[in-house]
């Protein structure tokens, strides 16, 4: 057996291994790879820029733990934009694992606004975090025609007619921008199809990697105006909005061990492809 | 009765929900469409009981029969400590809720799913072959794609790989998922349409 059959049967525990390799050095050298913006990142900032101030902007948080990486980077980017911008967001979960989420990045943006000498946003008035509620599209009709029916209570268990952020709020209509933040299922897709049309919403999202080449026809078909996939849909939100200050986000950092992962991944492949043609014939 | 009674209920609801489609700006379209828009909410709240109970049931079904233990009695500790802390201290920002959210939960999940990135790469040593041609059109876009979406690629390799990626993404993948949402979509109409005019009944059970 010479050295290309046995790298045929290579233990898989070397490719985990040199995978591990992979995303923790970039981690630790803290090495920043420059990169362009996607077009479609650009658009959803274009379109945050037009807004003016006091207008509230509905975000729905539809991830959970599992997505952080990729998602939490973004909502946080989000949040920091809209608070610098004197924008309110109004935050809605249809994952029963994101509410917590969200307060952890208002809290991170919290701290980021003392660093930069700015008055940390005060819940109920710059924003308000509506929470979870289960029932997925049945929540996304009944917001279409009456938000505060569906939304009575805040995630604090404030009546909604005592949050002056939500004066005047009726409907999905009354809001001139909505950014759905999305892992899954109720999500992007579903927010398009039920709401989205029905409503003429302007809608963006911020989806997972895996979900991204779904959206792409809605972003064609201008259902959304702007779409940021993946944790490089998040770092290209993140060098927008963090340009011209000291922060670097997470999706920054994250997409140099995410370099170097698919690096080890395509020459493995390529070097798996390599042993299998040369030993072809004697199998 | 058994039968024609929820037939007739799927019936009445189905039709209701494609015409308001069309009517919803009218008042009481709308009105009466909110009530029942409000029922399925309720209902789909209802199916976190029966998800506490099925959990509750099979887990302590496992215990009893000595079926991986230890595993069991974390899952059941876990959920009513949850449940206990939320319910006595609430779920503030630092409330212990909260904590044992972000201590156990958060990193919990993102390691199941950071598992992901190995078994990906191990899958792809081993199954990733240019054996046809479709399968390599398969394996080239997927590199270029790959390439293309991380700095390393446009940095490193060419400047131009970002837009080949986009392109691959925007044209060819694009195609073929408008066509699988047009093949779904048709898929979805029929089935309901034979759910409502009740010609599909497995839903009602027993057939």
């Amino acid at each position: 057996m010479n050295l290309l059959d046995k790298f045929l049967i290579l233990d898989r525990r070397w490719v985990f291994l040199l995978m591990a390799l992979a995303i923790i050095i970039p981690l630790l050298l803290n090495i920043t790879l420059p990169f362009t913006p996607d077009k479609a990142v650009e658009a959803i900032y274009n379109e945050l820029e037009t807004l003016e101030p006091g207008t509230r902007v509905l975000v729905s948080c539809d991830y959970d733990p599992g997505s952080k990486p990729e998602l939490q980077p973004f909502a946080v980017a989000l949040f920091y934009y809209l608070f610098t911008h004197e924008l309110s967001p109004v935050i809605t979960c249809l994952w029963p694992g994101a509410p917590p989420l969200v307060e952890s990045a208002l809290l991170e943006v919290t701290a980021m606004l003392a660093l930069d000498g700015r008055a940390a946003p005060l819940n109920h008035i710059d924003y308000v975090n509506l929470g979870y509620k289960q029932g997925a599209q049945f929540v996304m009709l009944s917001m279409g025609s009456d938000m505060r029916g569906t939304f009575p209570l805040d995630y604090t268990g404030t009546p909604i007619d005592e949050i002056p952020v939500m004066d005047g709020i009726e409907n999905l209509n009354s809001f001139d921008l909505f950014v759905e933040i999305s892992a899954g299922s109720a999500g992007t897709k579903e927010w398009v199809q039920t709401v989205q049309g029905r409503y003429d919403l302007r809608l963006a999202a911020a989806c997972t990697a895996v979900m991204a080449p779904d959206c792409i026809p809605y972003l064609q078909a201008n259902q959304l105006f702007g779409l940021a996939g993946g944790m490089k849909g998040s770092a290209d939100f993140e060098k927008l909005v963090y340009d011209g200050t000291d922060y670097i986000g997470q999706a920054t950092i994250g997409m140099n061990a995410q370099s170097f992962g698919h690096l080890v991944i395509i020459i493995f492949i390529i070097l798996g492809n390599i042993a299998f043609f040369a030993t072809r014939e004697k199998r | 009765m058994k039968k024609e009674i929820p037939l007739l209920i799927t019936f009445l609801l189905g039709t209701w929900m494609i015409l308001e489609f069309f009517f919803h700006n009218i008042p009481h379209v709308d009105q009466i469409t909110e009530i029942l828009t409000n029922g399925g909410m309720v209902i789909a709240a209802f199916t976190y009981i029966l998800g506490v109970m099925n959990i509750l049931q099979v887990n302590a079904n496992r215990i009893k029969h000595h079926q991986d233990r230890p595993y069991k009695w974390t899952l059941l500790v876990g959920f009513v400590l949850m449940i206990l802390l939320g319910f006595t201290w609430g779920i503030d920002v630092d409330s212990p809720f909260q904590w044992m959210y972000n201590t156990f939960y958060v990193p919990l999940q993102a390691t199941m799913f950071s598992l992901l990135a190995f078994y990906i790469a191990s899958a792809a040593f081993r199954a990733f072959r240019a054996r046809s041609v479709e399968a390599t059109l398969l394996l080239v876009a997927a590199v270029l794609v790959m390439l293309g979406r991380v700095p390393i690629g446009e940095e490193w390799i060419w400047s131009r790989l970002p837009d080949i990626s986009n392109w691959i993404m925007d044209y060819p993948n694009m195609a073929g998922k408008r066509a699988i949402l047009i093949g779904a979509a048709l898929g979805a109409i029929s089935t309901g349409l034979r759910v409502i005019i009740g010609m599909e009944r497995s839903y009602l059970g027993g057939e």
